[in-house]
């Protein structure tokens, strides 16, 4: 069974159709890619996927409910957690309360303050930013900024996790942590839909590539096929 | 050096200095003459509208103009309820009026951003004042009401209650689960919204309360100045004042807005009978050299200073 499925979802911005028409799913336990040139829809599909935006038409169904519609918090707590493309971390709150917010707001049912701590402080040490946990978050570095959203994404307890982008603008050895990290979230039961640019990283990490081109999928299947497939290398590379 | 005596010693210190405060400020009428105890009243009030503005405003970020919608509300359930019910009850109803005319509005208009949002709560004072106007001069065929006289001490302890009410509110906001959703929706609405928080329901709960004590002041100061009428009662100024008295002191503490207020409105009263025709004049140049000087208020400035003392014993040992 799918844990998520979209059926027909579309999103125009004026005239310009930003994601047109796309079926896609996630099945349980997978991690999935989703690649493209810039501009081709993507972050509009996780908007469209975590309510920040409504697709018209369209449906997406998370465990067989349909959420089309509902507000970002519900989503939220329903198991869906996403990071974003620039990172939105709290940048005056320290790192410790930015995570302890996801795990005393985002879950449901909430959880106890000393519940919450724990966890939170868990996902720190998980992360691997448990010293700094006292300072603001302004104060990390980008690639600490990225691991910090994914704490804080991690602490709603969700069943899919949405990163977006989250290798962008890392060094090599950044990358390779940011790697690693991806699969042991997924070791944890947590099924991951990502965006990524950095085809090293997605063609070793996913099993399963979804690619969006002007806002319509034009290929899907595994990094092999993807890595060999025509249309894609056609869009990427030119004719 | 251990922990304990740090601990205690830094809860001690400001618990006692604020124990002598309210001892002496509940003991007021006892010893100082009637025109101290109706000056407090009014310093307590300004401090009454900038706390309840800065538990909504400081942490989200949103300006709020509405204050003089919110404290007028009050004072008209006062003139229209006053001889009819126990005092306390018309303020708590003043309050309530408030609260629920900010959850309408609230509700309505959170969704504007920054400078929209500031103008539209401005409007809503213009809007109640000339509404209340058409209404009156229509229907009860008056311009203004007058108010049920209540003595200057009780106007004071009444005021004094709501103070203490509020700095009680406002402690728990800051310190509960609910004070920190409220900064991160100031931080990024976006970022707090997908990690599970209700931000509209946060913004609109925090933004009524904040308008409950706004109402309560309003009900109570009406039943001092005997008349009102709609430009007196939604006066522009109660909704320009608190965001002035918040920046002068600084709203980084819970003490900034309550300090900034306080020195704010007796320097106003000084001001307005020692120089009457320059008073505003000065004002506006204080203003000035405080948003120059003290970005972060009476606050920064306190803050800087203990940083500079503590760094010199550093120094010296």
């Amino acid at each position: 069974m799918p844990i998520l499925e979209g059926e027909g979802v579309t999103k125009y911005f004026g005239g310009l159709a930003a994601v047109s028409n796309v079926d896609f799913h996630v099945e349980q336990g997978e991690i999935v890619g989703l690649i493209g040139p810039n501009g081709a829809g993507k972050t509009t599909l996780f908007n469209l996927i975590s309510a920040a935006l409504v697709p018209k038409p369209g449906a997406i169904r998370f465990k067989d409910e349909n959420i089309t519609g509902l507000k970002p918090h519900k989503i939220c707590r329903m198991g869906v957690a996403r990071t974003f493309q620039e990172v939105k971390v709290f940048p005056n709150i320290p790192v410790l309360e930015n995570v302890l917010l996801g795990s005393l707001f985002g879950t449901s049912p909430g959880m106890s303050s000393a519940d919450a701590a724990r966890e939170a402080t868990e996902l720190l040490e998980f992360v691997g930013l448990s010293a700094v946990r006292a300072t603001p978050a302004k104060d990390l570095t980008l690639a600490n900024q990225k691991r910090l959203e994914v704490a804080r994404a991690l602490a709603t307890k969700p069943e899919l996790l949405m990163l977006d982008e989250l290798m962008a603008g890392l060094n090599p050895t950044e990358v390779a942590q940011a790697m690693e990290l991806v699969t042991k979230i997924r070791d944890k039961g947590i099924t991951i839909f990502m965006i990524e640019h950095v085809m090293k990283a997605i063609m070793s990490v996913c099993d399963r590539i979804m690619v969006l081109h002007h806002g319509e999928k034009i290929a899907e299947g595994t990094p092999e096929e993807i890595a060999t497939s025509k249309t894609v290398i056609e869009v990427y590379l030119g004719e | 050096m251990d922990i304990t005596t740090f601990t205690s010693k830094r809860f001690l210190v400001p618990g006692l200095i604020i124990l002598i405060l309210l001892v002496l400020l509940a003991t007021l009428p006892l010893y100082a003459p009637a025109y101290t105890v109706i000056l407090m009243a009014s310093i307590l009030m300004y401090i009454v509208l900038t706390v309840s503005w800065v538990i909504f405003s400081g942490p989200t970020g949103y300006i709020s103009l509405a204050s003089a919608a919110f404290f007028g509300v009050g004072i008209y359930t006062a003139a229209i309820l006053g001889g009819e019910l126990p005092l306390l009850i018309v303020v708590g109803i003043g309050g309530l009026a408030s609260f629920c005319l900010a959850l309408l509005v609230g509700a309505l208009t959170l969704r504007l951003k920054g400078i929209y949002f500031a103008i539209f709560t401005f409007g809503l004072v213009m809007l109640l004042r000339y509404l209340v106007l058409w209404w009156e001069i229509k229907y009860t065929l008056t311009r203004g009401r007058f108010v049920i006289v209540v003595d200057n001490n009780t106007i004071y302890y009444v005021m004094l209650g709501i103070f203490v009410v509020l700095l009680i509110t406002a402690y728990f906001i800051r310190r509960s689960k609910f004070g920190l959703a409220l900064q991160s929706i100031g931080e990024n609405e976006e970022a707090a919204a997908h990690t599970g928080i209700n931000v509209t329901m946060v913004k609109v709960i925090t933004f009524a309360i904040s308008a409950f004590f706004m109402g309560t002041a309003g009900a109570i100061m009406a039943t001092r100045w005997t008349y009102i009428d709609p430009y007196i009662a939604f006066n522009p100024l109660f909704s320009f004042m608190p965001v002035l008295m918040a920046i002068f002191g600084g709203m980084g503490q819970l003490y900034g807005p309550v300090i900034g207020a306080a020195i704010f409105s007796y320097l106003e009263e000084i001001l307005l009978t020692e120089f009457p025709y320059y008073y505003m004049l000065i004002f506006g140049v204080i203003m000035v050299v405080a948003i120059l000087y003290m970005p972060n208020g009476l606050v920064g400035l306190i803050q800087k200073w203990r940083k500079g003392d503590l760094g010199e014993k550093h120094a010296n040992t």
